[in-house]
């Protein structure tokens, strides 16, 4: 059977930059990796802390965008995937003398009493688990769509808190655990983020991206055209946990002491004010909300300090610096609904025609 | 090339499909007319894999394909492209062609069907970076077709391609639908406009509120009394 339909048309000529790109690419991460060795040796405690926090929260987004954004599937559990991986992989690492000091309440099961790795093992197991349970997670959560699944996965999200609290002999309960070694530190937390950011970024671009975002567009569609929308759920919800159980772990040991309490539905709301307010379905706009997010709410407790203004005085108040949030995000959705950025991307691509332009 | 026998759809309690039974030989172009509601983008749904019939038999190349999911069935051949509007909007018009040939290598091939679609379809090639939002009715319409054919249909499957468009439009789409079936692939048409319909399509079958009420060759229907007055206008 003849399969022309028509004759050959003339191709639209391909992307042919990808060289350039890619040269680019590897300049700026260079770039950025002098920045980080800059900061490590000259910048203060307190600004290194900050940084590696704003990289964890822009590695969570990123991969929180994945499956909310990119995929389109509004869910609601990186709080029970980030409380995950920051309980394997402290109890990974924690040395037994310590375990042993701080579980009062109940012992220590047995393996965990005994058992203390390095940190990248520790962190990669991590993953792994978290990855698992996203895995598993997604067999029931897939099964509704839409309101549904934010509700299911809320719930899932909560049920990881809950047992966290109760199962004493395993997470030392609501007293968390304490002395967690502080290995975290810049290289950990740019290293993360840059290779959460090249995986990501490479899975969006990719074919597997793009039937990610048809099944968001139109899932009924999506399947019309052979994409088996549950994988392809599934393929972002794995990922997205793989990653945020992993930031998860490197949080751990950056604050060095973990609870219940850190990882409610407040950790959630605030990733998802990050992607809304970066541009859902947009890496760049969650990675740029993230930072903005960390290091604003740093910024913004100058409105929480006391105050002489033309001879009155106002004292601190406490908290100010979250009503100043809320505007700001109020103005947001209201001036910009879609976002920062929309569904916009960063690309060489587009900074190269913005140079053009303003040459002479 | 699809036997369908006894297919029974239900939403619900709501019976959209009463034992239907159809047939479309290899190379055929067959097209179904009936009014709103008459069940005909359902009876699609159904052999698309996109519905669970309730009961009856739905054979494709000799295969029982009944309950098996729409992913499967259009790497077969089975390529259904559904109402006009439901191209990818936010998605550029290339990805909207790239993604109705998803599960096919990226080949040489590949590339050649792509620069075919673009050939037949110069307005899409001019708009391929744009998003398939910002397309007219028409032009959507062209890519709803070109997403289609990227899947290298066996047996294509068109849900009302006329709908919303000019008459000038329809006759151009209708152009299309005859080039693509000259070049030997089956089509199975849904339409409302039952003239054109008939006019293209070698049998026809008439739905009424589920049911298959009349079948035959499609200018024998055209020519039918209760098919004029029904559905032509006429009389």
């Amino acid at each position: 059977m003849s399969r022309r339909w028509y004759e050959a048309g003339p191709l639209p000529a391909a992307h042919t930059t990808r060289r350039r790109d890619t040269r680019l690419t590897i300049l700026a991460s260079l770039a950025a990796a002098g920045g980080l060795w800059l900061l490590q040796a000259f910048a203060g405690g307190y600004v290194v802390h900050m940084t590696c926090v704003a990289a964890l929260f822009a590695v969570l987004a990123v991969s929180y965008n994945l499956i909310n954004g990119v995929a389109g599937q509004f869910s609601l559990e990186p709080n029970a995937f980030v409380a995950c991986g920051a309980y394997v992989t402290a109890l990974l690492t924690l040395s037994p003398a310590e375990k042993a000091a701080s579980f009062i309440l109940e012992p220590i099961i047995w393996p965990l009493s005994v058992i203390s790795i390095p940190l990248l093992p520790a962190l990669l197991i991590a993953g792994l688990l978290t990855a698992l349970m996203g895995f598993l997670m997604g067999f029931p959560v897939f099964r509704v769509r839409g309101d549904y699944l934010a509700i299911v996965t809320l719930g899932f999200g909560e049920v990881i808190r809950v047992v966290a609290n109760n199962a004493q002999a395993v997470t030392n309960g609501p007293l968390g655990l304490k002395g967690i070694p502080h290995l975290t530190d810049l290289w950990w937390t740019g290293g993360l983020l840059a290779l959460t950011l090249f995986i990501i970024v490479r899975l969006v671009n990719s074919s597997y991206g793009r039937a990610l975002k048809a099944v968001r567009e139109d899932e009924v569609a999506a399947e019309a055209m052979g994409i088996n929308a549950f994988w392809h759920k599934m393929l972002a919800f794995t990922t997205s946990a793989f990653f945020e159980g992993v930031a998860g772990g490197l949080l751990a040991h950056l604050i060095t002491t973990i609870s219940p309490s850190l990882f409610t539905f407040f950790l959630t709301f605030n990733l998802l004010i990050i992607i809304v307010v970066g541009g859902l379905g947009s890496n760049t706009g969650a990675f740029l909300a993230a930072l903005l997010f960390t290091y604003g709410g740093e910024w913004l407790r100058v409105v929480e300090e006391p105050l002489n203004l033309f001879g009155l005085h106002i004292p601190g108040i406490p908290g100010m610096r979250m009503v100043f949030f809320s505007l700001i995000l109020v103005a947001v959705m209201i001036f910009m609904r879609q976002g920062l950025l929309g569904r916009r991307e960063f690309s060489w691509r587009w900074l190269w025609a913005v140079l053009d332009q303003r040459r002479p | 090339m699809l036997e369908v026998s006894g297919l029974t759809v239900r939403y619900g309690g709501i019976i959209a499909l009463r034992s239907v039974a159809l047939t479309v030989a290899a190379g055929e172009i067959v097209t179904l007319v009936g009014a709103n509601g008459a069940g005909k983008s359902t009876l699609l749904a159904a052999v698309s894999g996109l519905l669970r019939p309730a009961a009856g038999s739905i054979r494709y190349q000799g295969q029982e394909i009944a309950g098996v999911g729409a992913h499967r069935l259009s790497r077969q051949g089975l390529i259904l492209v559904p109402e006009g509007r439901r191209v990818f909007v936010n998605l550029s018009v290339q990805e909207n062609l790239l993604l109705g040939g998803y599960f096919r290598p990226r080949d040489a091939v590949f590339n050649e069907d792509l620069a075919r679609v673009y050939g037949a379809f110069p307005r899409l090639a001019e708009r391929r970076r744009q998003p398939a939002g910002t397309l007219s009715g028409g032009e959507r319409q062209m890519l709803a077709l070109g997403r289609g054919l990227m899947g290298r249909p066996r047996l294509l499957m068109l849900d009302e391609p006329s709908l919303g468009l000019s008459p000038r439009l329809v006759a151009e789409v209708f152009a299309i639908i005859r080039r693509i079936h000259a070049q030997g692939v089956t089509v199975l048409l849904v339409e409302q406009n039952a003239a054109a319909a008939l006019a293209l399509a070698e049998r026809a079958y008439v739905l009424e509120t589920g049911r298959v009420v009349l079948s035959g060759r499609g200018r024998e229907l055209a020519a039918d009394g209760r098919v004029q007055r029904a559905y032509l206008g006429m009389g």
